[in-house]
């Protein structure tokens, strides 16, 4: 099964696609990408949770279910996301992060 | 076999989000995210975890990123090409995150004390949908009942802000 | 025996009751009736004085032959720890007692001069608010139980003054006069109350009886020195200045001549029989202290006041505005009281001076009340000041005429008038205690008679000038007040003082010491002589003798300059030197440090403004580094 694979592979590879999404996120210069980026860094943190569950603690299921939750989650999320999105569309006309800052000084 | 799949998984997960993140194109984007997913759901399925697979192919594969790709349509942004970031932007961007991993794996391989075998213990569906609605101790009863309030919150949030505003 | 003397407070708070009501309600009354308030509120306060001083010197006042200080009302007031704290309350003792008469009587008068003299002005019932609020002060000054309450009426008297100087507050002389008067009494003030801080804080108590109980024991005793002098008498010299201040002694005297700005009934009440002895009333108050544990205090005090009554009696010869002459007339008399106590021993024989400053206060506050009121009839006849423009009014105002004549009399030392008796224990204590003063009171004596003499013959006789219209005799409401003064200049020196004000309370008895009685008399008539040679009639001999003095005439004209000196100390020396400077350090300095830390916030904000870009990206990005550095700190700086 799954006894070969140390526990620090499993991690290092959660970390990556979480760091890989940060960068996304702070690079990306269209609302759509940044939100795909946000998914990579919650589908990494879920991979994560399931790792720890599996490798630690076998006979619980907490990992599991926060897995799901955070599935979830992320759903419910991106379709708040999407509709600000396209909110912020239907006003500046724009979806580049750079060119809303309304909010500034 | 399992541990090639899994590294197979890890090289594809690795791949396409890094992919996903320098892409010029939205829709290339998405997809490559769909093929990030998928690998994910391949490594929950080698966890034995086949609930939480079905899920994360369900739901968010199939789910979230038709989503995206439908909203991405919708504000016509789908054939243009995307501005590649500024270099200085970039930089202090992969910066940051590379610091970052640094500071995770340093931290993480000091740390002594994981054990590296995984035990034999499959998770049933049965036993899932126990104590998913059970109120104990290991009930999940009030976090699904939250949940589900919040998907209605979300999916009236996602109508009263995406609704066209009537002159 | 204090119960008998429970309703003492009235007499001061009656005064105050009426400041509050014609204050308050006067602009909504016919101004008559603010005056006849007043009146009455003071009269009821005369009243109770007097029946105060019948049932205190004839009654109660005795324990073993000797006058008690009664304390009849006490309120703590303001507690600093358990032996200082700060009573509002009611002493009872001779001197107090004699004060009441003098301040309700002469108020009384005035409050009856005024409904004649200030009719038909705009601001009738604010004199008579202001009349009241003054006499509210003085009384609560003279009955005051402790050294922090006479302070705190002291001043309040001063505001008083203020009010009542600057009264034509359109007059652009007047309102200079009453600045000048608060700023100099206050300045003087300054050593009032260092002096109450030194006594106070060496001997832990504010309360005159404590003070001076036991032949002043609590003072005695304290070693510490400063070149010279102990702390006491450094405390009582300041707190002199504070009576100096208040009472026109020299050099702080600048503000009294000016005071004459405001209108004549108040120049009597204030200027003259009242406010100004103030400063020999504190000095009396604290006489035991000031006799027994400061001699050296006491010396200062007596050559203040023989230099001042000398000073002003010259001053007084070459002035020609009426009430100017008053004025300086007033400075030396009050000289005379605070030499008289200053050449006063305690007890027995030795505080003959004291008792002489005591009459003599008495009877002054008489005639120069009726003095002042009298000149203020006549310059409401004459409608000007000076005496160059008047001349035989005695044709026309006979009852001013009669009662100016026994005032003059009075002061001038005639007997059987008041001033005589009191003029004559002054000069006797003079001589017997310090020779040199002597003869300057004793010249001083014969200067008053002849200035007093020069106005009188000056105004009364001589050769008649153009008058603008006739003038005419006051109304009975001006002229009765004259009357009764007259009547009292006549009669108080008959008092036998020495049963009832003495230094230490028992009874001393007073001779009459014929040689200096007589000389006294004598150097009078030789004042009056002169004047009359001089002034009865119209000649040129007076002007042969000004040029004759030249320098020295045109120097007491002008009051030896000392107005001069003052406002060139200020203006060239204090204001260039000092004020200017810290001007500038103000403006330059703190000014600057305080728009500098604008600047500075400013300029910082400006810079940092940058960091709330609006970009969510770069939110995102210092997110995620804090995060990085927080983790880095706990993980790796925080483990120990």
């Amino acid at each position: 099964m799954i006894e070969n694979i140390p526990l620090s592979h499993i991690i290092v590879v959660s970390s990556i696609m979480f760091f890989i999404g940060i960068y996304g996120f702070i690079t990306r210069k269209n609302l759509f990408t940044m939100l795909m980026s946000t998914e990579l860094i919650l589908n990494a943190a879920a991979l994560n949770l399931v790792a720890f569950n599996k490798y630690l603690f076998p006979q619980n299921i907490q990992g599991h279910f926060f897995a799901l939750f955070i599935i979830g989650i992320a759903a419910a999320e991106a379709s708040v996301a999407i509709a600000i999105i396209i909110a912020i569309y239907r006003n500046f006309r724009n979806i580049d992060p750079e060119k809303i800052n309304d909010m500034k000084y | 076999m399992k541990p090639t799949l899994f590294y197979i998984f890890s090289v594809v997960i690795i791949i396409f989000a890094l992919l996903s993140v320098t892409t010029t194109r939205v829709l290339r984007a998405a997809v490559y995210l769909l093929f990030v997913l998928i690998a994910t759901a391949g490594i929950y399925f080698l966890f034995d975890y086949f609930f939480l697979a079905a899920v994360q192919l369900t739901l968010y594969a199939g789910g979230i990123m038709v989503l995206i790709i439908f909203a991405v349509m919708l504000t016509n942004s789908a054939g243009e090409k995307l501005e590649k970031p500024a270099l200085g932007k970039s930089f202090f961007a992969g910066l940051a995150s590379a610091t970052g991993l640094a500071v995770f794996l340093f931290t993480f391989f000091t740390y002594d004390s994981f054990p590296s075998v995984a035990a034999d213990k499959t998770i049933t569906v049965r036993e899932l949908g126990v104590s998913l609605v059970s109120y104990g101790i290991g009930g999940y009863a009030l976090p699904f009942e939250v949940i589900s309030v919040l998907l209605l919150a979300a999916m009236v949030a996602a109508i009263i802000i995406a609704k066209k505003t009537t002159k | 025996m204090a119960e008998h003397f429970s309703y003492t407070y009235l007499i001061v708070i009656i005064p105050l009751i009426s400041f509050l009501i014609t204050g308050l309600f006067g602009g909504k009354m016919k101004p008559i009736v603010s005056g006849l308030i007043g009146t009455t509120g003071l009269f009821i306060s005369f009243g109770l004085s007097l029946c105060t001083a019948y049932k205190y010197f004839f009654l109660y006042g005795k324990t073993d032959e000797i006058f008690q200080k009664i304390v009849a009302t006490d309120y703590l007031w303001l507690r600093f720890s358990d032996t200082l704290h700060v009573n509002l309350g009611v002493l009872i003792d001779p001197i107090s007692v004699m004060m009441l008469i003098v301040i309700t009587t002469v108020s009384l008068m005035v409050h009856i001069y005024s409904i004649g003299y200030m009719k038909g002005e705009t601001g009738f019932a604010r004199f008579f608010a202001f009349l009241s609020l003054f006499s509210f002060s003085m009384l609560g000054l003279v009955v005051a139980t402790n050294i922090f309450q006479m302070y705190i009426f002291w001043e309040l008297v001063g505001v008083s003054s203020y009010l009542l100087i600057g009264y034509y507050y359109e007059k652009p002389s007047a309102v200079a006069a009453s600045k000048k008067a608060f700023i100099v009494t206050r300045f003087a003030d300054l050593g009032f109350l260092i002096g109450i801080l030194l006594l106070s804080f060496t001997t832990g108590t504010f309360d005159f009886i404590t003070l001076t109980e036991n032949n002043a024991a609590i003072t005695q005793g304290s070693g510490i020195a400063f070149m010279g002098l102990s702390t006491i008498t450094w405390s009582l010299i300041f707190i002199f200045m504070g009576g100096a201040g208040k009472s026109a002694m020299f050099p702080l005297h600048i503000w009294l001549p000016d005071a004459m700005e405001g209108p004549t009934p108040v120049s009597a009440l204030i200027h003259a029989a009242t406010m100004v002895v103030a400063g020999v009333y504190l000095v009396a108050r604290l006489f035991p202290v000031y006799a027994i544990s400061a001699p050296v205090a006491l010396e200062v005090v007596g050559y203040v006041g023989g230099f001042t009554s000398l000073f002003a009696a010259v001053i007084a010869c070459t002035q020609i505005d009426i009430k100017r002459i008053l004025a300086f007339s007033t400075m030396s008399q009050i000289g005379y009281m605070m030499l008289a106590l200053g050449v006063s021993g305690y007890g027995a024989e030795e505080g003959l001076g004291y008792l002489a400053s005591m009459f003599h206060l008495f009877t002054h506050a008489m005639f120069k009340a009726l003095l002042f009121l009298g000149a203020g009839a006549v310059i409401h006849a004459v409608h000007s000041n000076n005496f160059t423009d008047m001349g035989n009014l005695k044709k026309y105002l006979p009852v001013t005429h009669w009662t100016f004549l026994i005032a003059c009399l009075a002061i001038a030392g005639i007997p059987p008038f008041a001033g005589f008796f009191s003029k004559d224990e002054i000069l006797v204590a003079a001589y017997q205690h310090n020779k040199l003063l002597f003869f300057v009171e004793y010249a001083v004596a014969g200067l008053t008679a002849f200035y007093m003499f020069r106005l009188y013959f000056s105004v009364f006789h001589g050769k008649e000038t153009h008058y603008h219209h006739t003038p005419h005799e006051a109304p009975y409401v001006m002229t009765i007040p004259l009357m009764l003064l007259a009547l009292a200049s006549m009669t108080v020196g008959l008092i036998p003082f020495g049963e009832f004000v003495t230094s230490d309370g028992a009874e001393l008895e007073l001779h009459t010491h014929w040689s200096i009685a007589i000389a006294s008399v004598a150097i009078a008539v030789v004042g009056i002589v002169t004047a009359l040679v001089f002034y009865r009639k119209e000649n040129n001999l007076p002007e042969k003798i000004a040029i004759s003095f030249g320098g020295l005439f045109k120097a007491a004209y002008h009051k030896f300059y000392i107005d001069e000196l003052y406002l060139f100390i200020t203006k060239k020396i204090i204001f260039n030197n000092v004020s200017t400077p810290i001007a500038w350090f103000d403006r330059n300095v703190v000014d600057a440090t305080m728009n500098g830390i604008a600047y500075v916030t400013n300029y910082t904000s400006e810079k940092i403004k940058g960091l709330q870009s609006g970009q969510i990206q770069h939110y995102a990005y210092i997110f995620v580094s804090g995060v990085f550095v927080l983790a880095l700190i706990f993980l790796y700086l925080m483990k120990y």
